[in-house]
């Protein structure tokens, strides 16, 4: 009992590392939990030991990396014995260790990924990990690779000959065959991670589990930079947006009721009195009527930023209910209102994707020209910044040594209520290179917003209080 | 004052199949942990994937009685713990006789007697196997959460005029949040958590079979797919199995036997419940 006592305490000792905090408490409380299941079950430790300690669902994958790292499900090349139970299986090792031929091994995937069986599945993964991805890095050191892997299984160009298996003759490119697309991308995706945690468990045998547990964390979605997010970073940033939204409305109105409220509301408080006799102990008040800012966003959206861009102005349009109105201009070289593309209740995405098609944003070059999509702001749209208008500028001001429109740019933070200039790029880079920051940063206070958790914050010191 | 209901975790998954609720692995093992335990659940998960129906199938599997306290904007301690009923201590101070002293009438008057038990305070003095569930536990405010503290670590209530009533059965606890807020670290740590997630394609299969059984199988299965196809696009508000549920319901209704391009045309309004989403899956389906 006590090797497994210390194996959870390390365990729970990397989560920490991670950065998810577990405290003492939670620690006493998966003690017990430990006491309480099945400890042959691997999966239920796991259930148990992620009821006790896990309290965000982001912290999900870490938490399942690090998991198998610390508790594997299998240990060396027990692959023989695992396919001993599985006739259709044992015919490719072929008994002797010899690899069989990845276009045998194609086909197996293929049919497996057709079946779906997640057991299967993953015991296949085993075998492949165990003959395609070793290598010897050194005399009697070997290392695992989990690129070797798929590339030679390419699972992704299987697409074509599954879906045709799965839509079985039923008409192409409509609506069955986007849910067959669907099903067999998600396999896929299984099938990579399976491989991937059993490269690192078999990593971890060979170097420690502490070591490779270091690199095998990846960052949240929101702790990733704009700037250096994957497509699908961005995909599930985007899907955070609304309910990021939700969550600052929500504590910006319980903040606003916090607030001291305002005049006296004499109905209720004479109300109230009945209770006490006709005295009026507990007076009662109107709530304060918010005051909600207009919100002018003029915004970088050229293929460095454009991530930053279209995250933030889908943040400004979620919260449009904080805000008596919400316009958009958005530039390359020179700039366009982008407004009319956002309608109530229509799609951001789309509108996004309409901005750049149809909004006026290229005049000269098409490389970011901020000097003159400042003076062309200015000029066109005088009307955009009065005195109750907080100005957002998004861009890494990285302006290709051109005119920098400084004088401009101070005018119109004269003329705002507030304004701000968000740049994704970190505070350390500000200035070098083609970097214009420092000149802006002179003229208008100029934030490092470089992640999701870093907008939030900013979000909350914009609105009022 | 432990009394575990459960006797194992496949006991959990089989109690509450009977009680009409499919569980998977990791709901049973945290429902088995938290009556074993004896420490709340705290239930996160977008709506309308079955939060509060688990607590209310739990009840119903271990044939206790369900109280329940829903958490709205303005929650406070008179609706949740416990109230004293001036009115009927005002009355009894009226009706005294000029002979009863003050101390009598004032010790008379915060007895037991007038006491207004609300959900909290009923739930920890009951005798019987109860189940507690605190719905939407994000709504109420901050400070609610702080009033929470006591009955879930201790479960106990201190009312400064009587002193503090413990538990004498430990009533199972279930907290429920859509998070639309971060609940406090404090409330956190005294739960154990799950976060119940749309199922898989295999369990969804089995729960809107088992909710309509009307339902031939294999349209179900093109139902499930269809809907976890429309989770993959980015929307405002995904469909939930309570969609899945209603949709399937729907084609029952309608008499369709199959899934096809002009069946999901004519009956999206079920799943989806914004305009915006609408077009776009309809853009993306290519549905038009």
């Amino acid at each position: 009992m006590s090797g497994l006592l210390e194996r959870e305490i390390a365990f729970l000792d990397a989560l920490r590392v991670a950065g998810i905090q577990v405290s003492l408490a939670e620690v006493l409380d998966s003690t017990r939990a430990m006491g309480a299941i099945d400890l042959m079950d691997r999966e239920s430790l796991r259930h148990a030991f992620a009821a006790c300690v896990l309290k965000r669902p982001a912290h999900r994958t870490t938490f399942d990396t690090l998991f198998d790292l610390w508790f594997p499900p299998a240990i060396g090349d027990s692959v023989a014995g695992e396919f001993d139970a599985d006739g259709e299986l044992l015919e490719l090792t072929d008994g002797d260790g010899e690899p069989p031929d990845a276009s045998v091994l194609r086909d197996l995937l293929r049919q497996l990924l057709l079946d779906g069986d997640e057991d299967k599945l993953r015991r296949f993964a085993r075998a492949v990990v165990n003959d395609l991805g070793r290598a010897d890095s050194q005399p009697g050191r070997q290392s695992w690779f989990s690129y070797r892997v798929l590339r030679q299984l390419s699972p992704e160009t299987l697409m074509a000959s599954l879906l045709e298996a799965l839509l079985a003759g039923q008409e192409r490119g409509g609506l069955a065959e986007r849910v067959a697309r669907q099903t067999i991308n998600e396999r896929i995706r299984q099938f990579q991670e399976m491989v991937e945690s059993e490269v690192r468990r078999r990593l971890a045998e060979d170097r420690g589990v502490e070591q490779v547990s270091k690199n095998a964390v990846q960052p949240l979605a929101e702790q990733v930079d704009f700037l250096r997010a994957s497509r699908d970073d961005m995909a599930e940033l985007r899907r955070q947006v609304f309910p990021l939204a939700r969550r600052l409305a929500t504590r910006l109105t319980a903040r606003r009721r916090l607030g001291r409220s305002g005049r006296l509301d004499f109905r209720r408080t004479v109300r109230a009195s009945l209770g006490t006799g006709g005295v009026p102990i507990v007076t009662h008040h109107r709530p304060h009527k918010p005051h909600k800012p207009e919100l002018t966003v003029l915004c970088d959206v050229s293929g460095s930023v454009a991530g930053f861009a279209h995250f933030t102005l889908m943040l400004a349009y979620a919260l449009r209910e904080q805000f008596t109105k919400v316009r958009a201009f958005a530039f390359i070289d020179t700039c366009d209102e982008v407004t009319r593309f956002f309608t109530p209740g229509g799609d951001v995405a789309d509108a996004l994707a309409k901005m750049s098609s149809e909004a006026q944003l290229v005049w000269f070059d098409g490389h970011s020209d901020y000097g003159h999509s400042i003076e062309t702001f200015a000029e066109k749209y005088p009307d955009a910044v009065g005195p109750r208008t907080s100005l957002l500028i998004l861009g890494d001001a990285r302006n290709n040594y051109r005119a920098t429109g400084q004088q401009t740019l101070r005018q119109l933070v004269q003329r705002a209520r507030h304004a701000y200039w968000l740049n994704p790029e970190p505070a350390a880079y500000w200035g070098s290179g083609d970097s214009a920051s420092s000149q802006y940063a002179d003229v208008i206070e100029m934030v490092e917003v470089r992640n999701a958790v870093q907008l939030e914050d900013f979000v909350q010191r914009l609105l009022p209080q | 004052m432990l009394q575990p209901q459960f006797a194992s975790v496949a006991d959990v998954k089989e109690r509450l199949s009977a009680a009409g609720y499919l569980t998977d692995d990791a709901i049973a093992t945290t429902v088995f942990l938290a009556d074993r335990l004896g420490k709340p659940l705290l239930i996160e998960g977008p709506a309308g994937v079955g939060k509060t129906e688990l607590a209310k199938s739990v009840a119903t599997a271990i044939g206790a009685e369900l109280i329940r306290l829903q958490c709205y904007e303005g929650l406070d301690e008179a609706r949740a713990l416990y109230e004293w009923n001036y009115k009927k201590q005002l009355l009894r101070i009226q009706a005294s006789k000029d002979d009863d002293s003050w101390d009598e009438i004032h010790d008379d008057v915060f007895a037991e007697e007038f006491l207004l038990s609300r959900p909290l305070l009923t739930a920890i003095r009951r005798t019987e196997p109860t189940v507690l569930l605190i719905d939407e536990t994000d709504k109420a405010d901050v400070e609610v959460e702080g009033l929470l503290l006591e009955v879930l670590s201790d479960f106990q209530i201190t009312i400064p005029e009587l002193g503090t009533i413990t538990a004498t059965r430990r009533p199972l606890v279930f907290l429920t949040s859509n998070a639309t807020r971060e609940l406090s670290e404090a409330l956190k740590r005294r739960c154990l958590y799950l976060h119940l997630d749309y199922p898989d394609a295999e369990r969804e299969k089995a729960i809107v079979l088992s909710r309509v059984p009307e339902v031939a199988e294999q349209l179900a299965g093109q139902l499930v797919n269809t809907v976890r196809a429309l989770r993959a696009l980015e929307l405002k508000k995904s469909p939930s199995i309570a969609e899945s549920i209603d949709w399937a319901r729907t084609l029952v209704a309608l008499g369709l036997d199959t899934l096809d391009e002009q069946a999901v045309k004519d009956t999206l309004g079920v799943v989806l419940k914004h305009a915006s989403d609408h077009e776009r899956a309809a853009t993306q389906l290519k549905l038009n």
